[in-house]
């Protein structure tokens, strides 16, 4: 796969080019130049729009995995192990 | 970047406010388990890493000279916590990811070039992910290899930013943007075909 180095000005010419930059392009990385120059290539390729939305709807997906597994309850002796740790830490900090 | 209350949760553990402790514990508690867990694939391992990790971090937070990295920090010390437990993974073997194999495949539809894909508009588009639809999430972050598993968690589930996540892995930003990009194409593809 051949990918175009960034800010080079010369567009995009099929959508290999672009793969490899998707997920910056999505994160809002890359260079303007760069942006811009996929932008303009998305704009004119149904299959690129089809493709970066279901990259996007993907990353969408992931971000709301931040409510799954769960802990349990933390027993006492381990956040009393904790606190212990914190006050030592404090007292030597602030000594 | 943390989130602003994680960096003055941090500026109070540093100032010693006792009241800081119980809300540090709560707010990244959870958020380790988490990542732990995905990590090693064991739930009794997971709860060990976030005992271990925050006893870590309780012992030596006066070394945390940057609140606004607290998060960056606290992954580093989970990541090597992961590290030191030394049990296989459950899950897949190391290896690349290349990005030939997510390119995905087009044929011709009347003179238009299609792409085989499924149709993603019956992904419901809802705040919470259904039961279903987050297993197939999780078993594909979870047949990653390690390497781009821990990206992918650390960016997208914990929404660290690429500067975070390079500092907790100890790897360069290209390096995260590299396997983040791989990491990211293989869940869509797993996605895509679960919604075939």
């Amino acid at each position: 796969m051949s990918v175009m180095e960034p800010e080079t000005g010369k567009p995009f010419q099929d959508c290999k080019e672009l793969f490899a930059l998707l997920s910056e392009y999505l994160d809002e990385e890359l260079p303007p130049g760069t942006c811009e120059q996929i932008r303009a290539h998305i704009a004119g390729c149904p299959p690129c729009v089809e493709f970066v939305n279901s990259l996007r709807r993907s990353v969408d997906l992931l971000h709301k995995l931040r409510t799954g597994e769960a802990p349990g309850p933390l027993p006492e002796a381990a956040r009393d192990e904790l606190r212990r740790a914190f006050r030592r830490n404090r007292e030597g900090f602030h000594a | 970047m943390s989130d602003i209350r994680e960096v003055e949760l941090a500026r109070d553990l540093l100032a010693g406010k006792e009241e800081a402790f119980d809300r540090f514990v709560e707010t990244f508690r959870s958020k380790i388990f988490r990542y732990s867990f995905m990590m090693c694939g064991h739930r009794e391992d997971a709860e060990e890493v976030s005992q271990e990790t925050l006893l870590k971090v309780f012992e030596s937070f006066d070394q945390l000279r940057e609140p606004e990295r607290v998060k960056a920090w606290v992954f580093r010390i989970a990541k090597n916590a992961c590290l030191m437990k030394r049990r296989k993974s459950v899950f897949a073997p190391s290896q690349e990811l290349s990005l030939d194999q997510f390119l995905p495949a087009s044929d011709q539809d009347g003179g238009h070039r299609k792409l085989q894909i499924a149709d993603w508009s019956e992904l419901p588009d809802t705040q919470v992910l259904r039961a279903e639809l987050r297993d197939v999430l999780s078993r594909a972050i979870a047949g990653l290899p390690e390497i781009y598993r821990g990206v992918i968690l650390l960016r997208d589930v914990e929404e660290l930013s690429t500067e975070e996540t390079a500092a907790a892995l100890d790897v360069s930003l290209e390096v995260v943007k590299t396997r983040l990009h791989r990491a990211r194409l293989a869940i869509r593809q797993e996605l895509d075909e679960y919604l075939r």
